[in-house]
């Protein structure tokens, strides 16, 4: 036993904080805390949730006789489903339209690049740091004179708007890293482009079309600036369906609580099964 | 039956020319080898003649036919690439029959091509791994295999080997020539080794920058190369360089003297020289021999013991000259050394590079790949 750890301790014989064990330890408090600090409010909101309106607003504690009251009356005020369904929908069917437009646009950019093509790939990365509210109320004349205010597919066409520079930017990293010649041999096999891309690019991609995929779910999912201006009730989805909680009649912390945590619950388990294929997506590149 | 012709081919890249308008033919069942230094275009040609890259100018033709606007799959190649470019997601039998899946070939049919050809690659047992659970070696034959099952007209090699080891480099190089025998098919492959080029070519087409230097057999090549870069490329180790002053020219040669005073007299046509030109004269190391009353002379640097053979680097003026010498000689580091050289092996190379034509051609010359067969060998042709 003594062998062995002067073993491993020969080459640097450091000790105390400045050992490599007193650097971990470090991290891992440094790296628990962090976390802890950033989801202690989604925890307090989970646990209010749990709690009367009057436990709700009176001094912080952390014991309490948890009751499902909140959930009740949210479930009876208003359909909850209705708003989940639209936000699958939304989030769903935009992500579907932007891989729809994005693999060709990426699968060109990638394996037919232009002088202009990393310009163009900048300019619509670019567009993302306009403010929406610059466009705020073009779009929502336009909306409403092409009768698309209130609709599902009026907010899948802003998420696919919305989230395409990020997902032709993601695939375009993921396709520049596929090996240019397996597509040559496949071209040499006698594959049209769509069976290149039907055979070859998209599963060997899978990964990176898949984190890319769960990324612009995510981001449709949470979107808040848009649902609450262009939809009412018909195609609300569950941001407005939050943001209904904190209305006229004053706040309800318990029942805004509830109602936030059923949703993101949907959203958050996904994020949790699919966090390695997440990580592994994104970090394709990095660690092949 | 299929062969291949090259009229003006060029290819730009912007402004820059790397394919400076070549011409080639490649005969029925030849196997012929595009050697060149790195950047000499080489890979290029081969892309165009694959139909990867588009020619610039010029005109590419399989058996008489123009195809410079047919696709890559429609030429009737196949290509192994570099890299294998295996389809990682597909078992091997996935990869070899990916073609003809393309193609709409029922599956027993495709499996029974497979089949055929995974046997004469040895790779049956192999079939349902993916690329992933192969070695170097067996991934270099399922990428054969599936050039193979495309019963291709004409076989692409784009550096196959440079990947694999170098003991295993020795035996897919056997192997190819075995395959070449066995399929009897023309075969065009790329390498920058020249010894890959030297053993397995019926044709070298030496590149340099864009343009052939030199096309011929292995042995023509390395007897008779006709400029220095040629010279310097074929052969291993490179050949030797000396500058040399001519001193006269007579029907039997151009008499030259060497940088130690001695004189010699090389068998090549110097009619056109100019008076006391000054000249090149080349001799590949293992051409100079060690010898007392050799012309020249200097001092050991380097000793490289093989064996069978020793390499001596000497110094000489300027030049380090290499020596091959036997793999007894006692020398030491350091020692000075006598060698000299039979002038039939010397080359001599005028002001601009280009070799001085030998007045007698080496008997082997001609020499091809296939002449090295015995006549009446299974792949003989029957007369």
């Amino acid at each position: 036993m003594t062998t062995l750890s002067s073993k491993t301790a020969a080459p640097r014989s450091v000790s105390g904080w400045r050992s490599p064990q007193a650097k971990r330890a470090f991290l891992t408090i440094l790296g628990w805390s962090v976390a802890l600090v950033i989801f202690f409010p989604i925890f307090w909101m989970i646990l209010t949730g749990f709690k009367t309106e009057s436990a709700a607003i009176a001094d912080p504690t952390l014991i309490f006789s948890p009751t499902l009251e909140s959930y009740q009356e949210v479930q009876e005020r208003s359909g909850y489903a209705r708003f989940a369904l639209n936000s699958v929908a939304v989030a769903f069917g935009s992500t579907f339209l932007a891989l729809l437009i994005a693999i060709p646009s990426a699968y060109a950019m990638a394996f037919l690049p232009t002088k202009r093509t990393k310009g163009t790939l900048l300019w619509m990365l670019s567009t993302k740091m306009l403010p929406s509210v610059g466009v705020l109320v073009p779009i929502y004349l336009i909306f409403r004179d092409v009768g698309l205010l209130d609709t599902r597919t009026g907010l899948i066409i802003v998420y696919t708007l919305m989230n395409l520079p990020i997902v032709v930017w993601m695939l375009y990293t993921f396709f520049k890293d596929m090996p240019k010649d397996i597509l040559e041999a496949g071209r040499m096999d006698g594959a049209s482009t769509l069976q290149e891309v039907m055979f070859l690019l998209l599963p060997l991609t899978l990964p990176g079309i898949a984190s890319t995929g769960l990324l612009s779910v995510i981001l449709s999912w949470n979107e808040a600036f848009w649902s609450l201006n262009l939809t009412t009730s018909n195609a609300a989805p569950l941001t407005a369906y939050i943001a209904s909680f904190s209305s006229p009649e004053g706040l309800f912390w318990a029942k805004l609580s509830a109602a936030s945590t059923m949703a993101i619950a949907p959203i958050l388990i996904l994020g949790w099964m699919t966090q390695k294929q997440m990580v592994r997506g994104l970090t394709f590149g990095a660690v092949k | 039956m299929a062969t291949l012709q090259l009229h003006n081919i060029t290819k730009r890249f912007g402004d820059t020319e790397v394919i400076k308008g070549i011409d080639l033919e490649v005969n029925d069942r030849e196997f012929v080898v595009f050697v060149g230094p790195s950047g000499c275009g080489k890979s290029t040609l081969m892309r165009m003649i694959a139909g990867l890259e588009s020619a610039t100018d010029g005109d590419i033709l399989i058996d008489g036919q123009r195809i410079n606007d047919v696709g890559p799959a429609d030429r009737g190649l196949a290509m192994v690439f570099q890299s294998y470019a295996l389809y990682p997601h597909m078992t091997v039998e996935g990869n070899m029959g990916f073609s003809m899946r393309l193609a709409g070939v029922p599956k027993e049919e495709r499996r029974a091509k497979v089949l055929e050809a995974a046997k004469i690659l040895q790779l049956e047992p192999l079939l349902d791994r993916k690329p992933k659970a192969l070695s170097g070696g067996q991934r270099q034959r399922v990428a054969i295999g599936r050039a193979i099952v495309r019963n291709p007209s004409i076989f692409l090699f784009d550096e196959p080997l440079s990947n694999l080891d170098a003991a295993l480099r020795v035996q897919m190089r056997i192997e190819l020539a075995r395959l070449h025998d066995e399929l009897d098919a023309t075969m065009i492959y790329v390498t920058h080794d020249q010894i890959e080029a030297m053993t397995m070519a019926d044709k070298i087409v030496v590149l340099h920058d864009g343009v052939v230097e030199q096309v011929g057999s292995p042995m023509a090549l390395y007897h008779h190369p006709c400029n220095r870069f040629v010279a310097g490329f074929i052969g291993s180790p490179k050949m030797n360089f000396l500058q040399v002053t001519m001193t006269g020219v007579t029907p039997d040669g151009v008499a030259i003297r060497l940088p130690g005073g001695g004189e010699r007299s090389v068998p090549v046509d110097g009619q056109h020289l100019a008076p006391n030109a000054a000249l090149e004269l080349g001799v590949r190391p293992e051409h100079l021999v060690l010898d007392e009353q050799g012309p020249l002379s200097g001092q050991i640097k380097v000793l490289e013991r093989l064996g069978g053979q020793t390499s001596l680097y000497v110094q000489m003026d300027d030049e380090l000259i290499t020596i091959m010498a036997d793999g007894d000689v006692a020398y030491r580091v350091n020692d000075t050394v006598h060698f000299g050289f039979a002038p039939e092996r010397a080359h001599l190379f005028d002001t601009d590079g280009l070799a001085l034509p030998s007045l007698e051609q080496h008997p082997l010359a001609g020499l091809t790949r296939q002449d090295n067969r015995a006549p009446g060998s299974p792949s003989e042709e029957p007369a």
